[in-house]
């Protein structure tokens, strides 16, 4: 394969922490890679370095060719765990923030973006404040945000972690098919198990700080499956239970909540 | 309504209190005064009637002034906090500068700024605009300095200039904020005109007060408090309505 995305050797700390050592990651044009691992392994920070948002100390990381931090600030889209919809922008402006920064105009890019709006059920919000709308439509908008910047490279930081496992399970439903059809390439960072499963080709189990990766587990990604029909499989189930003691951690029952991993 | 009425009841009911006092002497006795110097109410608004016109030329003289100095100060303390929040270093050498700016005395700069500069509405305008300055450039500061660091990343990842980021996240972020600093400021501006003109004038409500006080006639002295504060109080107001307007967002 040739990948579109490579890090090499990546490691980084803060001041005297350790935070990651010697991370190596490939991901293929239109793969989605998740990565998984206890909180504060340092996934977050990894997903912030490749987005150029801060220089790695040691080891590289290639974007599209490009290894320099500005050029994988623009060939990355970057979605971090806190929607960050501006309090003072319509959903639908917030949606073409991108569009906007990248120079086009207000009514070209509300246009672009309300393409997209009715396809993940945000039609009637276009001109609603994001304090009137509901977690799950907040994250929605913030998805299609981070889509419509129409880069290749999406590294979404948790995107679903701050929603009810109902509405969590809708949304990886809804994104999938989404982002076959697009062939964006992406890495999905989260302390959900069954999220990482189901919706990524390969899954990086990482260890606690100093992180690094200690296993890959394939994922399921099916597209147009039916989310319940994949998750009950006993392949599925043999994986969760194969990740979850890569992790120390007790095993959930299949439609429990999935519970925040800890060292 | 309902908002209005308790301070509304409050207030007739001081003014009734007070009104009786006088009548009956019983301030006067009270402070060892003769009466005439202890006005009641009605007195006040006897006078603020039958000389509307002097007390009217004198007001638009004086609030001329806090509108124009508060302005001034709008711009230099925005174009400050800007300043500040832009460039680290700027912000570390002007700090206490502007903290030093709110611990003049402005009653004794005042004079000076006559002697330097005349009796012309100039050193009321850099008066007013010293006064209103701090709460201003402080509070935008603060404003800009609240936003959140990671939307200003999500921002870059988006493409968006130095620029953009400015205008679309900080800018917004920190108006509720440059505005409180603006209403405090705007009641202040009202102080800082009349020491302005206490300095050195030949007209305006600060320059009447000092008159009447000469000549004893304590009513036309209250009556230019009452407009001095209706007018703070009409300025604070309007200031609050525009934020409304203008922040609509929560």
């Amino acid at each position: 394969m040739t990948a579109i995305l490579s890090a090499l050797g990546v490691g980084h700390s803060f001041g005297p922490l350790t935070v990651l050592d010697g991370i190596d990651l490939e991901a293929a044009p239109g793969e989605i890679v998740a990565l998984v691992g206890p909180s504060g392994c340092g996934k977050s920070t990894f997903l912030e370095l490749v987005a150029g948002l801060d220089a790695p100390d040691s080891g590289t990381i290639t974007v599209a060719g490009r290894q320099d931090s500005r050029g994988r600030l623009e060939e990355c889209a970057w979605m971090p765990q806190k929607d960050c919809l501006l309090p003072w922008y319509s959903a639908l402006d917030n949606a073409a923030l991108a569009l906007r920064n990248q120079g086009l105009s207000r009514r070209a890019s509300r246009a672009e973006a309300d393409r997209l709006f009715r396809r993940l059920g945000l039609a009637g919000f276009e001109r609603s404040l994001p304090n009137e709308l509901s977690g799950g439509m907040r994250q929605r908008v913030a998805f299609l945000r981070t889509l419509l910047s129409g880069k290749q490279i999406l590294l979404l930081d948790e995107p679903f972690a701050a929603l009810d496992a109902l509405t969590r399970g809708q949304l990886q439903e809804w994104l999938l098919p989404l982002l076959g059809a697009e062939g964006r390439t992406v890495l999905l960072v989260t302390h959900d198990i069954e999220e990482a499963l189901y919706m990524a080709d390969r899954v990086a189990v990482i260890s606690p700080r100093p992180g690094r990766i200690v296993e890959w587990v394939p994922g399921s990604r099916t597209g147009a499956a039916d989310r319940r029909q994949v998750v009950t499989s006993p392949g599925f189930n043999r994986r969760r239970e194969e990740l979850l003691g890569m992790l120390r951690l007790d095993p959930t029952p299949p439609d429990g909540p999935a519970t925040a991993a800890t060292p | 309504m309902k908002r209005w009425l308790p301070p509304l009841l409050l207030v007739a009911a001081l003014i009734g209190l007070w009104q009786l006092a006088a009548d009956t002497g019983f301030l006067a006795d009270a402070f060892g005064l003769e009466p005439f110097l202890v006005p009641s109410p009605s007195e006040i608004a006897t006078v603020l009637w039958k000389d509307r016109s002097l007390l009217a030329e004198n007001a638009r003289v004086t609030l001329v002034e806090i509108v124009a100095g508060f302005f001034v100060a709008l711009a230099a303390g925005i174009g400050v906090a800007i300043l500040f929040h832009r460039f680290g270093f700027v912000r570390r050498a002007g700090y206490p500068l502007v903290v030093a700016s709110q611990t003049i005395p402005v009653i004794v700069i005042a004079p000076i700024l006559v002697v330097w500069f005349g009796y012309g509405i100039g050193p009321k305008l850099a008066v007013i605009a010293l006064i209103c300055f701090f709460p201003i450039a402080v509070n935008t500061l603060d404003g800009l300095r609240s936003v959140d660091p990671d939307t200003v990343r999500m921002m870059r990842s988006l493409d968006a200039s130095r620029r953009q980021v400015f205008l679309r996240v900080e800018a917004p972020a920190a108006l509720p904020q440059a505005f409180s600093g603006s209403r405090i400021a705007v009641a202040v501006a009202v102080i800082g005109a009349v020491f302005g003109e206490w300095a050195g004038s030949d007209e305006g409500l600060g320059h009447l007060m000092l008159q009447d006080n000469a000549q004893l006639m304590t009513a036309r002295m209250f009556a230019s408090v009452a407009i001095l504060s209706a007018i703070a109080m009409t300025l604070y107001g309007l200031l609050g309505l525009l934020e409304r307007r203008v922040i609509r967002w929560r």
